[in-house]
C-alpha cells in the first residue's frame, strides 16, 4: 500500500517553449532505461530477493514513481499548449496522430514500453547487477538529456534526477555487499 | 455553438513555458445520447445521406480541422 503526497519530489520548472525537448524526455518516461521500467523492475523483483534487501527495492521502486511523475510534468508542460502544427514541427506529428497531446509510455523514437525491458531472474546477484546497470544507464540518459537542452531550469530538475541515479546505484552495490557477507551465519558449531 | 463539443478550462500555471491554451475541448458524438435508436427518425435525402455517411441527421457528427477555433469560440 502506498501513501500519496500531492506534490513532486523535487520542483519542475520549464522555462523554454521547446516541444521537441518533450520528445527527447520520453526516453526517461517509456524508454528501456526509463523511470517506468525502473519502478516496475524493482517493485517486482523484491518478492524473490532475500529479506534483508526487500525494503531497499520497495523504497527505490517507490522513488522511481516519484521521478516518473516529474518526467511526466516536464513532458506535459512542454506539449499541453502545442497546436497540431507545432507538434508536427517538433517531430511529434506521429505522436499526435495516435495520441493527440496525451502522454504515452514510449521512448524518444516512439517505440511503446514493453515488459521485455525488465527482468526478474530470481537470482539475487543477477537481479541486483541488472539494477545497478539500469541506474548507470539512466544516469547516462540524464546526462545526454542535460546536454540536449539549454533551459537551465529544466537542467536543474534533470541534474537532481541524475544525482538520484548515482545514490541508487551505490545502494544496490551495498545490497550486493550485504548478500556477500556471512555475518549472521554460525561459523562455529 | 456545436452541441457535440464540450469545453473545460485546464489549470494554467503562471510558470508555463508556452503560451497557454486556456480552454480545451473534446467531442461527445451523438451515439452517446441514443441508447437504442428509435424507429422512424427523420431522414436525409438519399443523396445527402450518401455524402454524410448516415441516413439520419440525429446520427450525423460533422468534424473538421478546427479544434483551436472551436476552443476560442468556447472561450466567449
Amino acid at each position: 500500500m502506498w501513501v500519496y503526497e500531492k506534490k513532486l519530489q523535487y520542483p519542475v520548472r520549464v522555462s523554454k517553449c521547446d516541444p521537441l525537448m518533450a520528445k527527447f524526455l520520453l526516453e526517461q518516461y517509456g524508454g528501456a532505461d526509463g523511470e517506468l521500467a525502473a519502478a516496475l523492475r524493482y517493485l517486482n523483483q523484491r518478492y524473490s530477493i532475500p529479506d534483508k534487501v526487500i525494503g531497499l527495492l520497495t523504497d527505490i521502486g517507490t522513488e522511481e514513481f516519484a521521478h516518473l511523475e516529474m518526467i511526466a510534468t516536464m513532458v506535459y508542460k512542454l506539449t499541453k499548449d502545442a497546436t497540431p502544427d507545432q507538434m508536427r514541427a517538433a517531430g511529434l506529428g506521429d505522436h499526435y496522430a495516435a495520441h493527440d497531446n496525451a502522454l504515452f509510455y514510449q521512448n524518444a523514437s516512439g517505440v511503446p514500453w514493453t515488459a521485455a525491458y525488465i527482468q526478474a531472474k530470481g537470482d539475487p546477484i543477477a537481479d541486483l547487477y541488472e539494477d545497478i546497470a539500469a541506474e548507470e544507464k539512466a544516469r547516462a540518459t540524464y546526462q545526454w538529456l542535460i546536454d540536449l537542452t539549454d533551459d537551465v531550469d529544466l537542467q536543474d530538475s534533470l541534474k537532481f534526477l541524475r544525482e538520484r541515479e548515482i545514490v541508487h546505484s551505490l545502494r544496490f552495490r551495498e545490497a550486493v555487499e550485504i548478500l556477500k557477507e556471512k555475518r549472521d551465519e554460525k561459523i562455529y558449531y | 455553438m456545436n452541441d457535440q463539443v464540450r469545453y473545460y478550462e485546464p489549470y494554467v500555471s503562471p510558470l508555463d513555458p508556452c503560451p497557454p491554451r486556456r480552454v480545451k475541448s473534446y467531442i461527445t458524438p451523438p451515439q452517446l445520447f441514443i441508447p437504442f435508436q428509435p424507429p422512424n427518425l427523420p431522414q436525409f435525402h438519399p443523396y445527402e445521406a450518401l455524402m454524410h455517411g448516415t441516413l439520419w441527421p440525429a446520427l450525423y457528427s460533422p468534424y473538421g480541422p478546427q479544434k483551436v477555433r472551436q476552443e476560442e469560440e468556447g472561450d466567449d
